[in-house]
């Protein structure tokens, strides 16, 4: 379960430097000291924490989207054009893209970037690809930790793309002030969308791929699923619905009515005190997660070395002891301690 | 519960097209466990960019047309401009003309791999792991 590190640079080497004097260059707009923060994230390297702290005072100001979708809908081509637009309206982007980690190998191919190698040379554009390393719902671990570094270093406007693996990415609406559900003809995972969920979570769904045939009539099949859910929802009038934009990601067409509609629904965000509110609920998920990963980590550093433990494991698997008890047991005696 | 993990930008020439010697290399470090970044044809400049905000340990170039010394420079002459220079590792791999592997290497690269025994995946993939622990401070 454990594995060792198998690198460590000056900068990563966990006690050897523990104040890594990351968060002021970032603050000063230092791009390698970001991309350097953003390894000790991933890799929860020691003093990363104290980094994060300093930098969380000038967080909150960038503004957030998830854009989600089954495979090969075309996210990543589609982030290109939509990055290529925020720029000409003057914005800067930071951009998080996510692809799986092996679970057999522990290692990753990240091809999203790939697709947006155009803007490699825009200092205003910084785009990052994550490995899930494990994390479940399309996201990883540390992308809350990224954005936070993203949102210190001044970007407008945050993008992350999740994994497309179509099972109900909507973990990502959790961490985002917006979010957008990419689908393309052909790709037949209207159903599937109402089966994860995800129509409750969509603020803007995406037709891409729209020089194909059949995207008309996916665009229309979810205006019919809105307006159903509209009617049957108790309809309060404020309430956003969502708007299905068409797009050709490669032929750049539809893109500005994109960045349009994510403004528009910021303003309707902004103007409701749901984003406020919206805002204050990932906080909480944030703290929570938090709280969980600590007692997780220290838990288990407290307990890895401990006979107590292994003792408490072969009794439940003997069944002597159910786990629930042993559970309490377990934190009833490692808790008490001050964590850091 | 650290993982430090190894990451690598995969890049191959503007011009090339010969693309299986990159995906080949990529798919084996992955079975190594670690992190590779694909980004296709590429500019020396723009992928020493990406490798700086990707935080990358290792470069990796793929090139069969075209000279890998002239590639080569320019890659690392970029990396030395952006101050990443002695904390990447740079590894080549592809068909070229034998003369330039000790040239790459004067240069320095850690590692040149033409099709041949010494280009095994073990050999490889050791490659990085003794350039990474040879750049570990003590
Ligand atoms: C397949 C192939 C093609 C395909 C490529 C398809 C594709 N998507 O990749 C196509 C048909 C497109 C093609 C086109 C051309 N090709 Co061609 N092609 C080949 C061929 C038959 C195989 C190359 C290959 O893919 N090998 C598979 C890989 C996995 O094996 P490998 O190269 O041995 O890889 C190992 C190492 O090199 C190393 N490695 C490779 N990259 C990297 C990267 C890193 C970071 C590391 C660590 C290691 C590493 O690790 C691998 C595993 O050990 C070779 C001949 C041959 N038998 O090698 C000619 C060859 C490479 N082609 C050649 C030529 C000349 C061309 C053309 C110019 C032909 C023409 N006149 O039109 C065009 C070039 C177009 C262009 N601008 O790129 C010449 C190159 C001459 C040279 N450099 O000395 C070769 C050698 C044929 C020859 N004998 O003349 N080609
Ligand atoms: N015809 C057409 N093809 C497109 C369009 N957008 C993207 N594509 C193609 O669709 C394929 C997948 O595009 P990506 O952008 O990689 O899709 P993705 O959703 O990011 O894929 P994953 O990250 O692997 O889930 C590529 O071959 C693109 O060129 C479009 O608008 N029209
Ligand atoms: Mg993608």
């Amino acid at each position: 379960m454990r594995k060792k590190a198998n690198k460590g640079f000056n900068e990563c080497l966990p006690g050897k430097d523990m104040s890594m004097g990351l968060a002021k260059k970032i603050l000063e707009g230092d791009i390698q000291a970001a991309a350097r923060l953003l390894n000790c994230i991933e890799d929860e390297v020691q003093g990363t924490n104290e980094e994060l702290k300093e930098l969380y005072p000038y967080t909150g100001k960038a503004y957030v989207v998830g854009l989600t979708g089954s495979a090969g809908v075309g996210k990543s081509t589609l982030i290109n054009v939509f990055i290529k637009d925020l720029r000409k309206k003057g914005l800067t982007v930071g951009v998080i893209v996510i692809d799986p980690t092996s679970p057999f190998t522990g290692g990753a191919i990240l091809g999203d970037r790939l697709r947006m190698q155009g803007h490699s040379l825009d200092q205003e554009v910084f785009i990052r690809s994550v490995a899930t390393r494990g994390w479940k719902g399309g996201l990883s671990k540390a992308t809350i930790g990224m954005i936070h570094v993203m949102d210190a270093l001044g970007k407008d406007i945050i993008l992350v793309e999740t994994v497309g693996t179509g099972q109900g990415e909507i973990e990502v609406s959790k961490i985002s002030d917006a979010c957008v559900i990419i689908l393309s003809p052909g790709a037949g995972d209207e159903v599937q969308m109402m089966k994860a969920g995800i129509l409750e979570v969509a603020d803007i769904f995406v037709v891409n791929k729209a020089d194909k045939e059949g995207a008309a009539e996916v665009k229309l099949k979810l205006e019919g699923m809105i307006y159903s859910r509209s009617l049957a929802a108790s309809s309060t009038l404020s309430e956003w619905k969502p708007k299905v934009i068409l797009t050709n990601a490669l032929g750049d067409k539809g893109i500005e009515e994109l960045t349009e509609s994510v403004f528009e629904h910021r303003n309707f965000l902004t103007a409701t005190g749901e984003l406020e509110k919206r805002r204050q609920e990932r906080a909480r998920t944030e703290l929570m997660d938090t709280i969980k990963n600590s007692v997780e980590k220290h838990i288990y550093q407290a307990t890895s070395k401990d006979a107590y433990l292994e003792e408490l494991v072969n009794k439940v698997a003997s069944r002597e002891v159910d786990p629930y008890t042993a559970a309490s047991k377990i934190l009833r005696t490692f808790t008490p301690i001050v964590m850091n | 519960m650290a993982e430090g993990k190894i990451r690598v930008v995969m890049a191959i020439p503007a011009l090339e097209n010969h693309t299986k010697g990159y995906l080949t290399v990529s798919g084996m470090l992955r079975d190594a466990g670690m992190e590779v970044i694909l980004l296709g044809n590429e500019l020396p400049e723009r992928v020493v960019e990406t490798a700086l905000q990707e935080s990358a340990d290792v470069i990796g170039i793929s090139t069969y047309c075209g000279s890998p010394v002239v590639f080569g420079e320019d890659l690392l002459e970029a990396a030395e401009k952006k101050n990443i220079r002695e904390k990447t590792i740079f590894i080549i791999g592809g068909i070229f003309p034998p003369e330039d592997v000790p040239n790459l290497i004067k240069m320095g690269f850690a590692g040149v791999f033409p099709p041949g025994p010494g280009s095994r995946r073990e050999d490889i993939i050791s490659c990085i792991r003794n350039a990474i622990a040879s750049k570990k401070p003590n």
